[in-house]
């Protein structure tokens, strides 16, 4: 290899060296500042290749996607008097990477301190105007809404941040405020399950005394027709009896007498009897005087 | 890749970058690996021989010796260099993928699935999987409208539907996927009441969650599409779940009363029938019976009668004397054949019933076996009272 060849492999290489040095890339998940000396020249340097002074400007590069800033979470008060813990987290974009720059020298844990105390400021004002109930049902998007829209007239201005949502992710209650909810939950529990119960008496009382009423009536029921169909019987015997008996009720009331004292009388019965009777007619005199 | 690899190539110039110090080192000694600082030496002569060629010119015969090694060695090191570029800029991207791709960072576009090739250096790609159903997992103690605790278990099934922002314009899409997904069903549990959570309305609410957060990712930007949301469990706290238990049991208990009192109902009141139907039956058995019998005896009495009227008299004197003596037959009899009322006479009629064997035999049984008849008199009697009773009992 000729020392011409030499010169231009160290040509070359200082070259590349500018060109590394003044060339930059600034991805699409980014954005950028150049300083020359410091001083801000150009603010929100687009995506794509650029060129800067070697040695002389330098680049900031920040993050441009949509961020997350996750606050601890703390206690508020609402309009109850009531403590609540709230854990939040806020969805921030960095919008103007000059004021950013400003406010918190493009370091995002400061810029994130920053805004997470703003974030906490504006949620205990407006959890302070509402009471347990609001802050946890119905208004919480309208919450939301106004909190996101007084916190960006504060942080596009101050830290050139755009929030985007801020959201509540959990709203829990301190534990004796937890524990008397449990109680009342309890409770209300205790109150259905003997409603239940005494439903379920109150049917079963039901059934019970209406199969009791349906026994009662059968039974009365049937009482009332078995003894119509033997009073029917009765009536129809004596109406056989009757019409019979009345062809001749001497006769009848003879033969139903002899009957009679057959039926009296059983074995073994001592009779006293004197012989005067119409039975002992001839017991003494064979023509019966 | 395989620099490290003994080169055995045809050139016969190994792969390895530093075959040539390696050389050197051979002749210097052994077959012992480089060492480190022999071969710095080497180096940084080579370098300042190179400066002083620079800086002298000619001067210097030996720097044109090692200025030939050094400049075999760029060339060899610029073609691995560039195969391996080349090789590099080539790459694939399976079925499930898309691939984003950055031109000097800037959005370029997206490649589908297939071989492809990029600038080596300036394009930079980022493959995304867009089919695979992804899944998250929340499980989280909660506050209802109606200020009650519950715990929810969320699942949510996603994939990536734009490649483009998942890959850039979020941090973290899936992380926020988590937290928007928190926030979004506290929000919707928390304007629904206790009991629809835990009962008929975990539907509705997993359908609330899904609109809501799919708006929720939508405005953050990270390209996620919502498949599935389902609420896979809701339930109340372990402080409270004895009393929630109760009420299940509360339930049941309230079946169970009913079932008892149902079952009472069928069995009381088909006997009860029974017995109404059997009390029918002997009633019209009784009107039949008692019919039946008068219908005979007046037949009797008319067939009798009708005879009667043929001979009155002796009829009458013949009945009365068969049914007379066979009264008196059956009976011990004492006739008294003394006119008037002697008071003097003495009748040992407790001596005649003795003298009697068949009363004897009366006598004989009450003595003994009295006491038995009366008790089993009795236990009849009671046995009767308590199936009143009990009776009496089961209609309460």
């Amino acid at each position: 290899m000729s020392p011409k060849s030499t010169i231009l492999l160290i040509l070359i290489a200082v070259v590349g060296l500018v060109a590394s040095q003044s060339l930059y890339v600034i991805n699409e998940t980014e954005r950028a500042i150049k300083l020359t000396f410091g001083e801000v020249v150009q603010a929100d340097i687009e995506p794509g290749l650029h060129f800067k002074t070697p040695f002389v400007d330098v680049v900031k590069r920040f993050d441009a996607r949509v961020l997350t800033l996750d606050t601890n979470p703390s206690r508020f008060l609402t309009s109850g008097k009531k403590y609540v813990i709230v854990d939040s987290f806020a969805k921030w974009r960095i919008k103007d990477v000059n004021a950013y720059y400003k406010a918190a020298s493009g370091n995002r844990l400061q810029a994130s301190n920053l805004l997470a105390n703003l974030v906490n400021k504006g949620l205990r004002d407006e959890i302070a105007a509402r009471t347990l109930h609001e802050v946890v049902s119905g208004e919480r998007d309208e919450l939301m809404t106004k909190l996101t829209t007084a916190l960006n007239i504060e942080t596009q201005k101050e830290l050139g941040i755009e929030v985007l949502d801020v959201r509540v992710k959990a709203i829990d209650l301190p534990e004796d405020l937890s524990n008397s909810v449990y109680n009342r939950m309890s409770a209300e529990r205790g109150r259905e399950a003997r409603e239940h119960r005494s439903q379920g008496k109150e049917l079963a009382e039901g059934i019970q005394a209406d199969a009791d009423r349906q026994k009662t009536v059968l039974e009365a029921e049937a009482y009332r027709d078995a003894e119509r169909t033997r009073g029917e019987g009765d009536a129809e015997a004596a109406r056989v009896y009757a019409s019979a008996y009345n062809r001749d009720p001497e006769f009848y009331a003879f033969t139903r007498s002899l009957k009679a004292y057959q039926e009296t009388f059983r074995e073994n019965d001592v009779i006293l009897m004197k012989p005067d009777s119409d039975f002992f007619r001839y017991f003494k005199n064979s023509k019966g005087k | 890749m395989a620099w490290n690899e003994p080169g055995g190539s045809g050139k016969g110039n190994p792969k390895d970058p530093w075959g040539n110090n390696n050389r050197g080192n051979k002749n210097g000694g052994g077959n012992q690996p480089p060492d480190i600082d022999e071969v710095l030496k080497q180096l940084m002569d080579k370098v300042n021989g190179l400066f002083g060629k620079k800086g002298g010119g000619n001067g210097n015969n030996q720097g044109s010796g090692g200025n030939d090694g050094l400049g075999g060695l760029l060339i060899i090191a610029a073609i691995i260099g560039a195969g391996l570029l080349a090789f590099n800029s080539f790459y694939t991207l399976d079925e499930q993928e898309r691939g984003v791709v950055l031109r000097t960072g800037q959005f370029s576009s997206i490649e589908n699935p297939g071989l492809h090739w990029k600038i080596p250096v300036v394009d930079q790609v980022v493959p995304v999987n867009i089919t695979k159903v992804r899944e998250a997992e929340i499980k989280e103690r909660m506050l209802t409208e109606d200020e009650n605790i519950v715990e929810v278990e969320l699942n949510v099934q996603y994939r990536v539907q734009d490649p483009q922002t998942f890959a850039l314009r979020v941090e973290e899409p899936e992380a926020s996927l988590i937290s928007a997904a928190e926030s979004a069903l506290r929000h919707e549990v928390g304007s629904t009441a206790m009991d629809p959570i835990l009962t008929t309305g975990r539907a509705a609410l997993a359908e609330a969650v899904k609109i809501r957060l799919q708006d929720y990712l939508d405005r953050y930007q990270t390209g996620i599409q919502l498949t599935n949301v389902n609420i896979k469990d809701a339930r109340p706290p372990q402080q409270v779940k004895e009393s929630f238990d109760d009420v299940q049991r509360a339930k049941q208990d309230k079946e169970r009363f009913i079932n008892d009192a149902e079952a009472y109902a069928n069995a009381i009141v088909p006997e009860a029938r029974g017995r109404a139907q059997r009390q029918l039956e002997e009633a019209s058995a009784y009107k039949e019976r008692i019919v039946a019998r008068a219908e005979g005896e007046a037949a009797r009495f008319e067939n009798l009668l009708s005879e009667y009227k043929k001979a009155p008299q002796v009829t009458r004197e013949r009945l009365y004397i068969e049914a007379v003596s066979e009264v008196y037959t059956n009976s011990s009899k004492v006739l008294v054949d003394v006119e008037g009322g002697n008071n003097m006479m003495y009748l040992p009629l407790d001596k005649i019933i003795q003298g009697m064997p068949s009363s004897q035999s009366k006598d004989q049984m009450s003595n003994s076996d009295m006491s038995t008849i009366a008790d089993q008199v009795i236990n009849e009697i009671r046995s009767r009272q308590n199936s009143t009773n009990s009776v009496r009992r089961e209609g309460r």
